[in-house]
């Protein structure tokens, strides 16, 4: 970590002392969050994973070994759902076992999914099989427009994931009565902090609806961590100080409540531990086990300290930013 | 004075609160209703608005204030673009609509 990120990450626990949360606990463990690898067929300019398709090395990406021991963890019955992200988690060879397998284990599965990844070679049954096992599809899409959309994720992408959204569409997602739920997630563009939720839901229900006849379930927007390729992206541009600034200005005491790491753990390819998916990336592990293996034994780490660094203010900026959105509708400016 | 528009000043507005502590009061009260506060119109037509506004004004400091505040209520470059469009139209218009005034007194000074 820089030292500028240290300073910060002081700051962070002063924060929270100063408004009554340190030091931060978990409360559950109804999410795991499994990384299945930083392999992906998109190069996104804001990605924290630093995920692409050279990321093909075994070490990145999730063994039939380690999908296993996530099957054996979630026999255990204490996690609800499984949360499945990446790079595009359906490239890796085990997504399918391990949708199968937790959804006989009557857990809800989440697929954090770039869209675009439906269209790649060897994907042609991947909507349906989302769709027989009622996944919960999280889908990244910046923006309603493609310049804006292109300019962050990359040239053609903002087709492809219209594509994907009217493919999902028509097996029923995102439609009344269907039960089959397809959220969209919002990033800024830039060294900015993201629009407030419920303007911009209703921004893109009227754009999508209107322009291409997709209709979708809840917008998610979420703040940018300055975490690797953002991270770099605030370095290049000499916007690092600026935003670190403006995220702890808008640092919202009543966010903390609802954090995502306080219901969730997250587990790297390789199985090691962590209390979310940026300070897997940081690699800032997880207090009172280490390895998913651990998991099998105890289930003691429902109350655990989580670890915070400087990067937790993009979580704790304005309205809040979780792996479900915003956190709370009260500002404190 | 080595120049006069300074990023830093913009931070710096509270601290003119201390010439008139009760006016700047009554001035941050009345503006952040009516620029920031919730009301009829969304944060993103009021942030465009005030963006159009700026360049009317010509004002370094509420260009580079609104800018990140139109992204940050979700706009993008088309609508910004857009928006000062219609503040420069509106501009060139009232300038160009004086020329009346210059037309009826060429005209009484006219044969």
């Amino acid at each position: 970590m820089s030292s500028s990120s240290s300073t910060a990450a002081g700051n962070f626990a002063a924060a929270l002392e100063a408004s009554g949360h340190y030091p931060l606990h978990a409360r559950s463990l109804s999410t795991l969050q499994v990384n299945l690898g930083k392999l992906c067929n998109q190069v996104c300019k804001h990605c924290h994973v630093d995920a692409g398709p050279q990321r093909t090395g075994a070490h990145e990406n999730m063994s039939g070994e380690g999908a296993a021991l996530v099957l054996d963890v979630l026999e255990k019955g204490v996690f609800t759902t499984l949360d499945l992200t990446g790079g595009a988690p359906e490239l890796n060879p085990n997504f399918i076992r391990l949708v199968k397998g937790a959804v006989q284990l009557g857990i809800k599965v989440i697929d954090r999914c770039n869209l675009s990844v439906l269209f790649e070679p060897g994907q042609d049954g991947l909507a349906q099989v989302l769709v027989e096992h009622r996944v919960e599809v999280v889908a990244s899409l910046p923006f309603y427009t493609q310049s804006r959309t292109d300019a962050q994720r990359g040239k053609g992408v903002f087709d492809k994931s219209i594509e994907g959204l009217k493919l999902l569409c028509g097996l029923g997602y995102g439609q009344d009565g269907s039960g089959l739920i397809l959220n969209l997630v919002y990033n800024p563009g830039g060294a900015y902090l993201p629009a407030p939720q419920a303007e911009l839901e209703a921004e893109y229900g009227k754009h999508l609806l209107a322009d291409h006849g997709i209709r979708f379930n809840q917008l998610f927007s979420l703040t940018n961590l300055p975490v690797k390729r953002f991270l770099d992206y605030l370095q290049r541009s000499g916007n690092e100080e600026a935003y670190r600034e403006k995220l702890l200005a808008a640092f919202n005491p009543l966010a903390v409540d609802g954090l995502m790491c306080r219901d969730l753990i997250s587990v790297a390819p390789d199985g090691s531990l962590y209390d979310c998916d940026f300070n897997q990336m940081l690699e800032l592990p997880l207090t009172g086990a280490r390895h998913l293996r651990d998991l099998l034994e105890t289930n003691a780490l429902a109350g655990r300290q989580i670890v915070t660094a400087a990067h937790c203010f993009g979580c704790t900026a304005g309205a809040g930013s979780s792996c479900g959105g915003e956190i709370v509708s009260e500002l404190v400016l | 004075m080595a120049d006069y528009y300074r990023d830093e000043d913009l931070k710096d507005f509270g601290s003119i609160a201390k010439g008139q502590p009760e006016l700047y009061a009554k001035f941050m009260d009345w503006y952040s209703d009516a620029v920031a506060g919730p009301g009829a119109l969304t944060q993103r037509e009021k942030a465009l608005i005030a963006l159009a506004v700026a360049h009317v004004l010509m004002c370094p400091y509420c260009i580079d204030s609104f800018t990140s505040k139109c992204l940050e209520a979700g706009a993008d470059l088309e609508q910004m673009t857009e928006a000062v469009h219609v503040a420069a139209g509106l501009k060139a218009g009232a300038c160009l609509v004086h020329a009346v005034q210059m037309k009826r007194k060429h005209d009484s000074l006219s044969m």
